[in-house]
């Protein structure tokens, strides 16, 4: 049928526009062709590991599902004022001396009067953990980044080994970072900061050398002129130039880190992910729907706070192009 | 070298011409001093809130050691006992010998003792049942074990200390003895990992390569039923101390988790952009709830989706595949909505002036201009939410982060953690190769 329609079209043409529709149509079957395999290949993929999923997991999903809308249907608090109390660690009425309900006894105090709630506080932490690792991986980051760009550092081998540090510590699991110092220090927010902070290193560091290399080097060959040193060249040559990008890729980490440490906060770093994965452990809706809003509320906040910071800085296209490096 | 001069009326032309240079604001002069100095406050106050200075002063730094050179070496923790006489070599549960193997570094002695050799001849430990001869340096230095306890020789080097109760040896990396009246523990360290691929219960435990290789393919079968290379898959897989086969098994579930998450968030994307974009769905209603829906999806954390789903799913990939399913979803949706916000009209409008539905004008004057961007998104989506994966395993969901938060629980098996990282930094690199790859070809420009 197809060779048929392309007989038709052709019998209006002449020899060599002939030769050319045929060479078109069979390129169009080719990649049809091609395009049915791809398609194929990748819904037997998923098909099998779906499978492989549902057999690995320790419920089949359809015998789960229920189950997953009965847990929605009965996590729900005995009030909707009852989120409000856990948030802010006011006495409940429904206190039955467990710890459920027991918000009160949460209270961090500052001074005799004045306390904050126990949520709030774990969120502080987390905030702080992501502000601190975002920090210090830039001042890192930064002091790195010249040396694996090709048009400031001539040397194979120092580009070499730095992309590669560069590239370890992005890929190198955050949790096993965290797992082993919280061995060394025992339990608290440190290695949670170290863990993010490796990271955050790799990642923006990755970023920061593309931006370099893109630069303009006319500023750069100027200062050559006039026998700058290569400090000096990076200084008033390049940093002007990049600083608004790199300002602005650190403000995307920074928002990346608040849901990293909140992550590693749950699997042993302190904070507010800790809190929350007892919360909903034990089965306490109200802390844990408390603990969602804030969350939410955070995240939220600190999205917004830093695009427009960065909108600011630079245009608008930038937001959309940095999720690559993450 | 001579120096420029300028004259009075050249130098008040520049500060005429060049104001903005010469007279900067507040914030141009001072502005990164002042963003400097509030930073090194904030760090400092974080330092001491945070505890920094006692946590790394009470850290158990030379627990930090043994666990460091646990990833990429070995201990043999034999008890040489002293029982009625003779001297007993005892073995934990964990032990890397078979029963009766023939120690290269434990050699029995004629005396009924043994010998534990760390570097060379010079340096070793001879145990005899009444006495332990200690070697440094081929010096030898004499403890006698007596009913009550040990005697410690005289002048010993740095490397043994004597404690009251027992004697401690130290040959550094090749490691350590504690001499005791009761028995000797004996800790040695070799490079590498232990038993990586025959654990002692097969009978290619302590072959060489060349060895196995013969095995595989020339000899006689080992076992009547089957092959020796099946065989030696099957030991390899089964290896107790190693678990190859969970192992491998919990990689392929982050794997999984991370596929089929992003796929499936990319496949429901894909519809709901559509309505979300303004320019093509002309619905201002639709376009806002739409977009607030992506906005909920990405803003609840992962962790949050993961924990939730573990609940309702238990522990395994499903909710692993759910939580990157709903975060993408919302994620991928905006970036998604947001290209095709910024398409070229021109196409759509040619394609509509030929009298296209909808639907074709959607699929031959919006999807060509924007799928490179859609699938190289989704590409890096793919590879964020293989690092990503890992991690929300080890809250509940399963997969190779929930068996690395295992390993490192027990704080002795950090040799395997160091197998799983590197596991997971292969996989990571070559899902890195391969996207970018897949990327550069769609986008027609080489990528790093």
């Amino acid at each position: 049928m197809a060779s048929g329609t392309a007989e038709n079209t052709m019998s209006g043409l002449g020899p060599s526009a002939a030769a050319v529709m045929r060479h078109y149509q069979q390129q169009l079957r080719t990649r049809r062709v091609y395009t049915a395999i791809a398609i194929i290949v990748f819904l037997v993929a998923l098909w099998a590991s779906l499978d492989f999923a549902n057999s690995a997991n320790s419920g089949k999903f359809f015998e789960r599902l229920p189950y997953v809308f009965d847990f929605i249907r009965n996590f729900v608090p005995d009030s909707p004022m009852e989120i409000v109390r856990a948030m802010f660690d006011l006495p409940s009425p429904y206190a039955d001396g467990s710890l459920r309900y027991d918000y009160t006894s949460e209270r961090v105090y500052i001074t005799d009067g004045f306390y904050i709630p126990h949520f709030i506080y774990q969120l502080i932490i987390t905030v702080n953990i992501a502000l601190i690792a975002t920090i210090i991986g830039f001042v890192l980051a930064f002091l790195l980044c010249f040396f694996a760009s090709t048009n400031l550092v001539g040397a194979g081998a120092t580009r070499w080994v730095v992309r590669r540090i560069m590239e370890v510590m992005r890929a190198f699991p955050e949790i096993v970072v965290a797992g082993l110092l919280t061995a060394i220090l025992s339990i608290g927010p440190i290695a949670a900061i170290v863990a993010i902070t490796i990271h955050t290193i790799g990642a923006l560091g990755k970023l920061f050398f593309e931006v370099v290399e893109n630069v303009d080097m006319r500023p750069d060959e100027g200062l050559r002129a006039t026998g700058a040193s290569w400090v000096e060249r990076v200084r008033y040559a390049i940093v002007p130039q990049v600083l608004p990008n790199f300002v602005s890729y650190t403000l995307l980490r920074a928002e990346i880190n608040v849901r990293a440490s909140t992550i590693i906060g749950a699997v042993g770093g302190g904070g507010i992910g800790e809190v929350f994965r007892l919360a909903i452990g034990r089965d306490h809706a109200a802390k844990t729907y408390a603990i969602v809003i804030l969350l939410l509320v955070t995240i939220i906040a600190v999205d917004q706070f830093s695009s427009w910071l960065r909108r600011r800085l630079i245009g608008q296209q930038f937001l959309d192009t940095a999720r690559g490096a993450v | 070298m001579s120096t420029t001069m300028i004259h009075a009326a050249e130098r008040d032309r520049l500060l005429a011409t060049y104001p903005d240079i010469f007279r900067r604001s507040f914030w141009q002069r001072w502005g990164l001093a002042l963003c400097v100095g509030i930073t090194a406050i904030y760090l400092t106050i974080c330092f001491a809130a945070f505890n920094v200075g006692p946590a790394f002063m009470q850290g158990r730094w030379d627990r930090a050691a043994i666990y460091v050179q646990d990833w990429y070496s070995w201990r043999a923790q034999p008890r040489l006992r002293f029982v009625d006489g003779a001297v007993v070599p005892q073995w934990s549960s964990r032990r890397q010998y078979p029963e009766g193997a023939d120690i290269d570094w434990l050699r029995p002695m004629a005396d009924g003792g043994y010998s534990v050799i760390y570097e060379g001849e010079d340096n070793r430990l001879d145990v005899h049942p009444d006495r332990v001869d200690i070697l440094v340096g081929g010096t030898v230095y004499p403890v006698a074990i007596t009913a009550d306890g040990v005697v410690p020789p005289e002048g010993a080097p740095a490397g043994v200390v004597f404690d009251g109760t027992k004697v401690m040896v130290d040959y550094g990396f090749e490691g350590s003895a504690e001499i005791r009246g009761s028995q000797v523990y004996v800790q040695r360290r070799f490079l590498g990992w232990a038993n990586f691929f025959f654990d002692i219960r097969s009978p290619f435990w302590g072959k060489s390569f060349g060895e196995l290789t013969n095995l595989a393919f020339l000899a006689e079968r080992v076992d009547t039923g089957r092959s020796n290379i099946r065989h030696m898959v099957d030991d390899f897989l089964g290896n107790t101390a190693w678990q190859h086969a969970d192992i491998l098994s919990k990689l392929l579930q982050t794997l999984v988790m991370a596929f089929v998450g992003t796929l499936l968030g990319t496949l429901f994307a894909l519809p709901l952009a559509f309505i979300a974009a303004r320019n093509i769905t002309l619905n201002r209603a639709a376009n806002w709830g739409m977009k607030r829906l992506f906005d909920f999806l990405r803003s609840i954390d992962m962790l949050i989706w993961a924990l939730f789903f573990t609940r309702g799913f238990g522990p395994g990939p499903i909710p692993g595949i759910a939580a990157i399913f709903f975060t993408d979803t919302g994620a991928l949706g905006k970036v998604y909505a947001e290209a095709l916000e910024n398409v070229d009209d021109k196409q759509r409008e040619g394609v509509k002036s030929v009298g296209a539905s909808s639907i074709a004008v959607n699929r031959f004057g919006v999807l060509p201009q924007v799928l490179p961007v859609f699938v190289s998104q989704s590409l890096y989506f793919w590879e964020s939410n293989t690092r990503s994966a890992t991690i929300i395993g080890a809250v509940g969901a399963g997969g190779i982060g929930l068996k690395l938060l295992e390993a490192m629980g027990t704080n002795a098996d950090w040799d395997k953690v160091a197998y799983m990282v590197v596991l997971i930094l292969l996989v990571v690199f070559v899902f890195d190769g391969i996207s970018n790859a897949l990327r550069s070809r769609l986008i027609g420009k080489p990528m790093h």
